[in-house]
């Protein structure tokens, strides 16, 4: 894992004391709330319909040991006793108090942690793929570059007050699991015909209101050119990116109004200029010196195949079921990534208490190296944990309540925290997640309808990805009441698709239904191993119109 | 209100020169660009300073490259501190067409961009009644060290680090 050195650790200190200064400006009445507005935001801090909510950043989704018992502790001593991990590797705490948030940014920063850049006009956190370097398909540990990028775009004196907000994901691999083609920039780790590292770049991804697929700019980027490259998409953008209306500001709409292939010309020409200049040319010292920290842990030399597991997997069909569901192959022989999945039937997608954290920390700790990763499917991994020890390993997450074998099916919910705590809300969207929980709650039917990933929204901002479910869930208010429209054929992957309305809103008490007619008609027209998504892009949506307008007309 | 510093450069003292307004007899002047484009030889016979003011939606690269050089003021707009236009064209204006006179930042900003403003190249602000020269030098000293090259010419932390 990356660990700050004296420059990363004073830059932090100095950010904490500067935002204490303006709590305590707000606190004295000298700032109003409206001009303190920006200044926390910057600093993750919103104010939600009850309470004050602290967005913390795990950049690329990675924790230690150390830093997730500390968000245990600061759970339990100024919020609820939870926190909430987002679809942006980060969590949230949604009760502290305004006078409390100076100290919990110094407990933070005593672990290397801090929630700059959460929010407000500028680069956001970066996200990476989960399984960084554990997965067997990956080209590059896209940790690394996500590094470099967050230290480039922390307090970028050009960038901090763009039209919009700038999300940045990274992958590593071909199979992309940081949903890169649905960011504002995504990047794709890759080798050219000569075996030479670079990036793929693409921009103008984007959920929201105007849901758009990113377009590549940028084929292959060398590995020193990288940040030259970015600054001049973000110069472009800042120049040129719209500022008369909130809802057209976002990247996606420059995009589309340049067209691709002009948005690429004009990122080429400002490219050509930085890359004269030649100050932000990327020192191979300071690539290898981030890449010494992202080194693999030392790993044992293991047979691939563990007889511990085997014969647990015997005799306790709840592990075999757990294994089946929640292990993703690791590129060490003998090892695995375990799954954590936050979605117990019925629970809130991606909540988890202080002991849930404390346990997870202990069992890294004990097993997985001491890491920790948050997916942006609001759950965590074990990156790094010995086959042999998986049955000890699902043994203690049982203890805590972590063990439910869900990943990927259909009680697998991304859901947003709706109008339960936001303020741009429209509809509820965790009871509508507990309802469909509930309802598939029977593992074998579960596994019979495989992958299918439910992402909710509640409200058009899309925080619940909703366009890129293979079912989307939208709140809207119509006249005061909750509906839900629902799509179908999104996904997030690198068969990235944007998902299509089928059928009238539904109440809240009928989205269940809705789901049930949905997995009716797929079971009905499936074929071989298709998956829902599958059945969807071969038969096209009438088939799955006419059942729900047929089930829902009122 | 005068202008406030927040780098070495001393702001310098024009006169602001509405675009149906005479130019004046005698005294540095600042005109739009439409009107330095309009009467360039005019403005540029008076020896005496002459500053362009730039909109958050005008690209300094718009400018005559010949004008630039004559000129020893260009202020930026910043229409409400949300644009953050002024930013990129401060850089562009050092790093890029290599201008050397003041800028000067001009309209509704908040203290908390001083450092940023600084890093892109901008000398002078003028606007926010509540900023003092002490909360100038509080915000210049935000940060000790920086992790990117902008237009002040300080070494980044990557370069700090590999020597």
């Amino acid at each position: 894992m990356y660990r700050y050195d004296e420059f990363d650790a004073r830059m932090v200190r100095e950010r904490v004391a500067e935002f204490s200064g303006q709590v305590a400006r707000r606190l004295a009445g000298e700032l109003s709330e409206d001009e303190f507005k920006p200044l926390r935001l910057m600093n993750g801090l919103y104010l939600q319909l009850h309470a004050y909510m602290l967005r913390v950043a795990i950049p690329y989704g990675t924790l230690s040991s150390r830093q997730m018992r500390r968000l245990a502790d600061i759970a339990r001593r100024y919020d609820r006793g939870y926190g909430h991990f987002t679809t942006r590797q980060n969590i949230q705490f949604n009760w502290p108090k305004l006078a409390d948030v100076p100290a919990i940014l110094d407990a933070l920063a005593e672990v290397e942690m801090h929630a700059i850049q959460t929010s407000g006009n500028c680069i956001r956190n970066v996200t990476a793929d989960h399984f960084a370097g554990a997965a067997a398909d990956e080209v590059e540990d896209p940790r690394i570059l996500s590094e470099i990028i967050r230290q480039w775009s922390t307090f970028h004196p050009e960038f901090s007050f763009l039209p919009r907000k700038f999300k940045i994901a990274v992958t590593g691999s071909p199979q992309d699991r940081a949903a890169i083609r649905v960011h504002d920039i995504g990047i794709a780790c890759i080798r050219n015909a000569a075996g030479e590292a670079g990036y793929q770049v693409f921009a103008g991804g984007g959920q929201g209101r105007t849901p758009m697929l990113a377009h590549c700019v940028g084929d292959f980027v060398s590995r020193d050119d990288i940040l030259a490259f970015l600054e001049a998409v973000m110069r472009v953008y800042n120049e040129e990116g719209r500022r008369d209306n909130m809802y057209k500001a976002r990247i996606k709409i420059l995009v589309h109004q340049l067209g691709a292939d002009e948005m690429r010309r004009r990122v080429e020409a400002e490219f050509a200029e930085i890359k004269a200049q030649g100050a932000l040319h990327l020192p191979h010292a300071e690539y290898q010196r981030i890449l010494s920290y992202f080194a693999p842990p030392p790993f044992a030399d293991l047979p691939a195949v563990s007889a511990t597991e085997g014969a647990a997997r015997a005799r306790d069909g709840a592990f075999a079921a757990f294994v089946a569901q929640n292990i993703f192959p690791h590129k060490v022989p003998g090892y695995a990534s375990v799954s954590i999945s936050l979605k117990p039937i019925g629970g809130i997608p991606g909540d988890a208490d202080a002991a849930q954290m404390d346990a997870v920390a202990e069992i890294a700790a004990r097993y997985s190296f001491d890491e920790i990763r948050v997916t942006h499917e609001q759950n965590l991994v074990l990156p790094h944990v010995r086959r042999d020890d998986l049955y000890a390993v699902w043994q203690a997450l049982s203890a805590a309540g972590l063990a439910t074998a869900n990943i990927g099916l259909v009680t697998d919910i991304i859901a947003c925290p709706g109008l339960d705590y936001c303020d741009l809300a429209n509809a509820r969207s965790i009871s509508i997640a507990q309802d469909i929980s509930t309802r598939f709650a029977d593992p074998a039917r579960q596994r019979d309808l495989g992958e299918l990933k439910i992402k909710i929204s509640g409200c058009i901002n899309a925080c619940g990805h909703h366009h890129v479910g293979h079912i989307g869930i939208l709140g809207v208010d119509k006249k005061g009441v909750e509906h839900y429209q629902i799509s179908l054929g999104g996904s997030a992957a690198e068969d990235a698709s944007l998902g299509e309305i089928v059928g009238p809103a539904v109440t809240a008490d009928s989205v269940a239904d809705a789901i049930e007619t949905i997995v009716d008609v797929y079971r009905a027209h499936r074929t071989g191993g298709e998956r829902l998504l599958d059945t969807y892009r071969r038969v096209g949506a009438q088939p799955f119109k006419e059942r729900l307008h047929a089930a829902h007309q009122h | 209100m005068p202008p406030i510093s927040i780098s070495t450069r001393a702001p310098g003292a024009f006169e602001d020169v509405a675009d149906d307004a005479p130019l004046p007899v005698a005294g540095a002047v600042i005109v739009s660009a439409r009107r330095l484009a309009a009467e360039r030889d005019g403005v540029f016979a008076r020896n005496d300073a002459v500053g362009v003011v730039l909109e958050s939606h005008e690209s300094p690269m718009q400018l005559p490259p010949e004008d630039l050089q004559r000129l020893s003021l260009v202020v930026l707009m910043f229409p409400k501190f949300r644009d953050g236009r002024g930013f990129s064209w401060a850089r562009m204006l050092r790093t890029r067409l290599g201008f050397r006179g003041e800028i000067r930042a001009r309209g509704h900003f908040l203290r908390d961009q001083i450092f940023f403003m600084a890093r892109c190249g901008i000398d002078s602000l003028e606007g926010d009644l509540r900023i003092t020269a002490e909360a100038v030098s509080d915000a210049l000293a935000t940060f000790t060290h920086v992790y990117q090259p902008a237009a002040d010419g300080r070494r980044s932390v990557v370069l700090a680090r590999h020597g």
